[in-house]
């Protein structure tokens, strides 16, 4: 097979030498570098899905050395679908960061300051955090893994940071959880490799064999990864990190960044792990996701701020993605249940990072993001609130959105097994969602517009209702994505990718 | 025992006490600390079942244990500096919620 271009080299490559040259540039150059990559990679996940659909998944050795000694890369459809999720939402939410971070008119010094370290970081940042999303949806092997996970901490916490003020905390909170997670991971690398001594991923999904070392293995690796991905009860961390950041750094952190970890499990328990895997060790994490469905949709409803409401909003959407390993568990059931996860969580980034922008319009307009005081705000930023609503359509989970065709399908996988305590949380799930959309919604469409007239960058805006959009368009577009996914057949335990 | 099991032992313990460190201790400088505790316990196992076949050394998980050691150096890095950031914003090296009343 030749390929004219690796596309998957150079989507981690691209982002990473941007990052180096933003950092060293000044900040505005810093941004046009981050725009130029952002359309460059945006480019290069559109390449990977093509040549993937015409040639069949990828494996690839960097600097010619293949596994076991090398370092491998293997593009399937699982990853491509990954790689073009994160560069749709990085794309369009890194336009929107241009206006966010523009100095703005202030007369205080300091402000105006801090404004400028923002501009000038979350380049350099944002582009190193692309580099190792990237890099992790591509790696094979058990300790690239562990080092892009690390890259991907290092690099999402300063981002967090740059906020300033009480964010300082959340970022150190955030340091602390995301490195215990990537060390039990590496604690449950090195228990597997003392074992079956291999790091590749298919070679080990082709040994695997149950025992108390690979199953100490399994239970550290996933609860590290259920710790950084916020699935309850390890959901402390995220709702003061997420709503503290500036909104451009929430929309990537919860739309992309939860998702990566998220990626990491099912890679594993769809593909690596099943040899060793009990039925109730999928229970109990679908069990787990359902508590998250209920406890953070009654949580989202408490809270009066936006942001809060919004994080909040997506430790309970999480659960979703666990519900389904609890329907994956019936062999004949797991793959369409691994693909309303997948989609569901494709779905939900759109959706997530539009209302986290939307959030950012209305806090740069009002100057706060306090649910009581936002009456009458939709007759002011019609297209913000707009946006608002469609993504609120997509958590709701109605028709024609992406997050509709993946409920029903769990719906569907939770009938046929017989599973009535699942339906009823999807069910309920999908009403408090409403309940905590229109929460916000209501006072916003209801009501006289208060105070003077305010004015938020067009972009910023259009950036929002585009991803709004998207997450709709991603159930009417559900039939191409599936083609995609299903490329190199990541969800079955014997991965038909080339050695 | 063999020697290899004595290490693993050991390294187990380790992370298990770096484990309980980080949860109980309030000072930020501690929790790092145990962060580091961890990593050298992961460490620690690595080196120590790195044999392959008799008695032949292993050089993956060295080679994997160098790389860990740099990435437990920047994250000690970050961590530092975050915490010193934290005590010029609030007077203590600690989360808001380990704040003495």
């Amino acid at each position: 097979m030749d390929r004219p271009l690796n596309w998957a080299v150079l989507s981690v490559v691209l982002p990473l030498f941007g990052a180096v040259a933003a950092f060293l540039a000044r900040a505005r150059a810093g941004q046009r570098i981050g725009l130029l990559i952002s359309l460059a990679v945006v480019l290069c996940s559109c390449g990977l899905a093509l040549q993937l659909l015409e040639y069949g998944a990828d494996r690839y050795g960097i600097g010619g050395w293949s596994a076991p000694l090398g370092i491998g890369l293997v593009a399937d459809g699982l990853s491509a679908v990954m790689l073009f999720m994160t560069a749709v939402v990085g794309a369009l939410t890194g336009l929107h960061a241009t206006r966010y971070f523009a100095p703005r008119l202030s007369h205080d010094s300091a402000q105006a300051a801090s404004q400028a370290h923002r501009r000038r970081y979350f380049w350099p940042l944002w582009l190193f955090m692309w580099a190792a999303l990237n890099a992790l949806y591509l790696s094979a092997d058990l300790f690239n893994l562990y080092v892009t996970l690390e890259l991907l901490g290092l690099s999402a916490v300063p981002l967090v940071a740059l906020a300033g003020g009480p964010s300082l905390a959340a970022a150190m909170r955030y340091l602390l959880v995301s490195m215990l997670g990537s060390l039990a991971w590496l604690f449950g690398v090195a228990l597997l490799y003392s074992a079956h001594g291999v790091l590749d991923l298919d070679r080990l999904s082709g040994i695997l064999a149950p025992g108390p070392a690979v199953w100490a293995a399994i239970a550290l690796m996933t609860g590290g990864m259920l710790l950084k991905t916020a699935v309850f009860p390890l959901h402390f961390w995220l709702p003061p990190a997420h709503a503290s950041a500036p909104a451009p750094v929430s929309a990537l952190l919860s739309a992309v960044v939860v998702k990566a970890t998220f990626y990491l499990v099912v890679r594993l328990w769809a593909q690596v792990f099943p040899a060793a895997l009990s039925f109730a060790a999928g229970q109990l994490l679908g069990y787990l996701g359902a508590a998250a469905i209920l406890w953070g949709s009654v949580q989202a409803l408490r809270q009066d701020r936006i942001k809060l409401l919004l994080a909040y909003s997506t430790v309970a959407q999480l659960g979703y993605l666990f519900l389904v390993f609890s329907l994956a568990m019936a062999p004949e059931a797991a793959a369409d249940a691994w693909r309303a996860a997948v989609l569901f969580a494709v779905a939900h980034a759109f959706g997530k990072a539009a209302l986290f922008l939307a959030s950012g319009n209305l806090l740069l307009a009002l100057g706060h993001d306090r649910i009581d005081g936002l009456h009458g705000v939709s007759a002011r930023l019609p297209i913000t609130m707009f946006a608002f609503g469609l993504a609120g359509v997509n958590l709701m989970g109605l028709p024609p959105s992406g997050s509709f065709i993946a409920k029903w399908w769990m719906l569907i996988a939770a009938l046929r097994g017989g599973r009535w305590e699942l339906v009823l949380v999807l069910v309920l799930g999908s009403l408090l969602a409403a309940a905590y959309v229109l929460r916000v919604l209501g006072p916003a469409l209801m009501g006289p517009a208060r105070g003077p007239r305010i004015a938020v960058p067009a972009l910023m805006e259009w950036t929002a209702l585009a991803l709004a959009l998207l997450s709709v368009l991603a159930g009417i577009t559900v039939s191409t994505s599936l083609r995609l996914l299903e490329v190199g057949n990541p969800f079955s335990p014997a991965p038909g990718v080339p050695q | 025992m063999s020697l290899s099991t004595l290490y693993a032992m050991t390294g187990v313990a380790l992370f298990s006490l770096g484990f309980h460190a980080l949860l109980v201790q309030r000072h930020l400088l501690r929790k790092v600390l145990a962060l580091n505790v961890l990593g050298s316990a992961t460490f620690l196992l690595l080196v120590g079942m790195a044999r392959r076949g008799g008695d032949t050394p292993d050089p993956v998980p060295h080679a994997m244990v160098l790389t860990g050691i740099v990435v437990a150096v920047s994250a000690t890095a970050l961590a530092l500096s975050l915490a010193r950031r934290l005590k010029a914003a609030q007077g203590l090296v600690r989360l808001p919620e380990d704040m003495p009343e």
